[in-house]
């Protein structure tokens, strides 16, 4: 547990370090996701980083595109790529995108246009059951990308098709780019719509380590239903000024407080 | 009399076939598989048929991640569902990330007739050309038809095929072999090229075949593979006629002639003419719409003749 709480704090610090070194991109809700990506790569998904195309692998898809640094950040620390490679985050000639592309060593998926990861889980969860493969296929999805009406698409098949092979996250940090998620435009009652579309729900404390594993292992034991995963975040977390702060969901830290958010992960 | 055939039915029937040679071809479809025949398919391979009712974004979007976990997925549905409706996805999930995706389109262009515009796409072409990495065919009857279905399902990467709704004049010979990216030249002459895809390779034969008793000579050429557009056969014919007309059932801009144009600007600067529509069209049986929209043979020689008379001015 020790392990993976430094992790966190790790992968925290690059978040922080890229986007004030690329003085832009999506802080607040990458590092609502931290504990999420940590626990996947770090403790279930069954993946290879020096073979980063093995067809059995578990699929890890970033439908919330825009916290790509979140994803750069644990690739790297699971050693799909050198750290050196932060540096080059939303660089011309680097390999990590502003968005995340396919092209990336352990990014399935390109994204960058909410709403489309989910139905790309559907697709790689349906072609892992015709190949009678058992690797799982995880999407994560923020809450404000749920008012795309091609996620309840894919989740209306996803449903249809029987797909307990797919999981879905939803880092429920209840603010999206402008504003709170109530303000723009309310998903709730959000359990509720999913139950009703044929899903697992699970919800639970999106930063507590040990429910994130135990939702995990409920999820993986689904019988004929896919599972979504309700993951209670709070935008921007371990940054006191950060925090349900909607300022930071596309600005990055300048160097002062970059300086003082660093100091809080370490002091924390 | 000329026979008639269906693209959408020999296509339909072909990947019915293609499912037992290509054991990874899966087939999405929109709830209208009984009209694009994907049915056949669907009944004959029920694990490798997926139907998403009307959801198109949905369908393109899983159809990438089929792609990208190994299938050979065909998008089967209606030209204006399967292009502008999810263009975004086709865009992002597909043309950015080059997944193996094919989309096999039917009803396109006015060709569909009574549905009326909205369900006429005369904009496919354009906007699947401006889409990086994307093959785009228009096949000129059946046979060609079915020989671009195989090429786009031997090939990788993502492709797009315009099928259409009504039987369609068988044009092409036996022994006729379709390739990929590369314009088919069906007649040659030395006054003037009608560059055609689609049905109006069949117009643009007619119509040299009344030119001829007017002598004017014309060479014909099949563009049939819009992008990559073959510069080569462009370059050639404008070399060797002087003159372009170009005749597609699609709108004037950003179309065949849209770039044709473009290629002869840049290398051999050469008279010009269009046959394609110029406006929406709008409900009616496609050959009354034909005849009022401006798609007919007719038209085409008035293009050759005043192409001509540029050409000698």
């Amino acid at each position: 547990m020790e392990d993976l709480i430094n992790k966190t704090r790790e992968i925290r610090r690059h978040i922080l370090n890229m986007t004030a070194d690329a003085n832009s991109g999506h802080p607040g809700g990458s590092l609502s996701a931290v504990e999420i990506l940590t626990v996947l790569y770090f403790q279930l998904l069954n993946i290879k980083s020096d073979d980063p195309y093995w067809e059995d692998r578990d699929r890890f898809i970033l439908s919330k595109s825009h916290a790509c640094p979140v994803l750069y950040a644990t690739l790297c620390e699971a050693g799909f790529f050198p750290k050196s490679e932060l540096k080059s985050f939303r660089s011309i000639n680097g390999i990590l995108q502003g968005h995340a592309h396919i092209k990336t060593p352990g990014v399935d998926m390109s994204g960058g246009s909410l709403g489309q990861g989910l139905s790309f889980g559907v697709g790689v969860a349906l072609s892992a059951k015709l190949d009678d493969k058992n690797y799982r296929t995880y999407v994560l999805l923020g809450d404000g990308e749920c008012d795309e009406g091609q996620i309840w698409e894919a989740a209306m098949s996803a449903n249809h098709y029987n797909l307990n092979n797919l999981i879905a996250i939803v880092d429920r940090n209840r603010i999206q780019n402008d504003r709170w998620t109530h303000q723009v435009m309310d998903i709730e009652p959000f359990k509720d719509k999913w139950e009703a579309f044929g899903w697992n729900v699970i919800d639970l404390d999106g930063h507590n380590i040990e429910e994130l594993i135990k939702g995990f292992k409920i999820a993986l034991d689904s019988n004929n239903k896919p599972t979504v995963i309700i993951a209670n975040t709070i935008k921007g977390k371990g940054v006191s000024f950060m925090e349900n702060n909607p300022d930071f969901h596309g600005k990055a830290p300048n160097q002062e407080q970059l300086i003082n958010a660093l100091s809080e992960i370490d002091s924390h | 009399m000329v026979e008639k055939i269906s693209t959408r039915e020999s296509v339909g029937q072909l990947l019915a076939d293609l499912g037992e040679e290509f054991e990874d071809l899966v087939v999405l479809g929109g709830d209208l598989n009984k009209s694009t025949f994907s049915n056949i398919f669907g009944a004959k391979f029920p694990n490798r048929f997926f139907d998403f009712g009307p959801a198109e974004q949905n369908i393109v979007s899983v159809a990438a991640g089929m792609a990208s976990a190994g299938k050979i997925p065909i998008v089967s549905t209606f030209a204006v569902f399967a292009t502008s409706r999810p263009y975004d996805q086709l865009r992002v999930g597909v043309s950015q990330s080059n997944l193996n995706v094919k989309i096999i389109a039917t009803h396109a262009g006015i060709l569909t007739g009574e549905d009326g515009v909205s369900a006429q796409s005369i904009e496919d072409i354009s906007i699947m050309s401006a889409l990086h990495n994307f093959t785009v065919i228009v096949p000129s009857d059946s046979i060609e038809a079915l020989q671009a279905t195989r090429a786009a399902i031997e090939s990788y990467g993502p492709v797009y095929i315009r099928l259409s709704r009504p039987a369609t004049p068988v044009i092409n010979k036996e022994g006729f072999k379709f390739i990929l990216g590369k314009g088919n030249k069906l007649l040659e002459g030395n006054d003037v090229t009608i560059m055609a895809c689609g049905v109006m390779v069949d117009l643009s034969l007619k119509a040299a075949e009344s030119l001829k008793g007017m002598g004017i000579s014309c060479r014909v050429v099949n563009m049939s593979t819009l992008s990559p557009i073959d510069e080569d056969i462009i370059i050639e014919s404008a070399k060797l006629t002087g003159a372009i007309v170009t005749a597609e059932e699609h709108y004037i801009l950003g179309g065949l002639s849209s770039l044709v144009s473009q290629v002869l600007s840049t290398n051999i600067p050469t008279p010009l003419e269009s046959v394609a529509l110029t406006s929406y069209a709008e409900s009616g049986k496609p050959e009354h719409l034909f005849e009022k929209y401006g798609l007919t043979s007719e038209k085409i020689c008035e293009s050759v003749k005043r192409v001509i008379d540029r050409k000698k001015s």
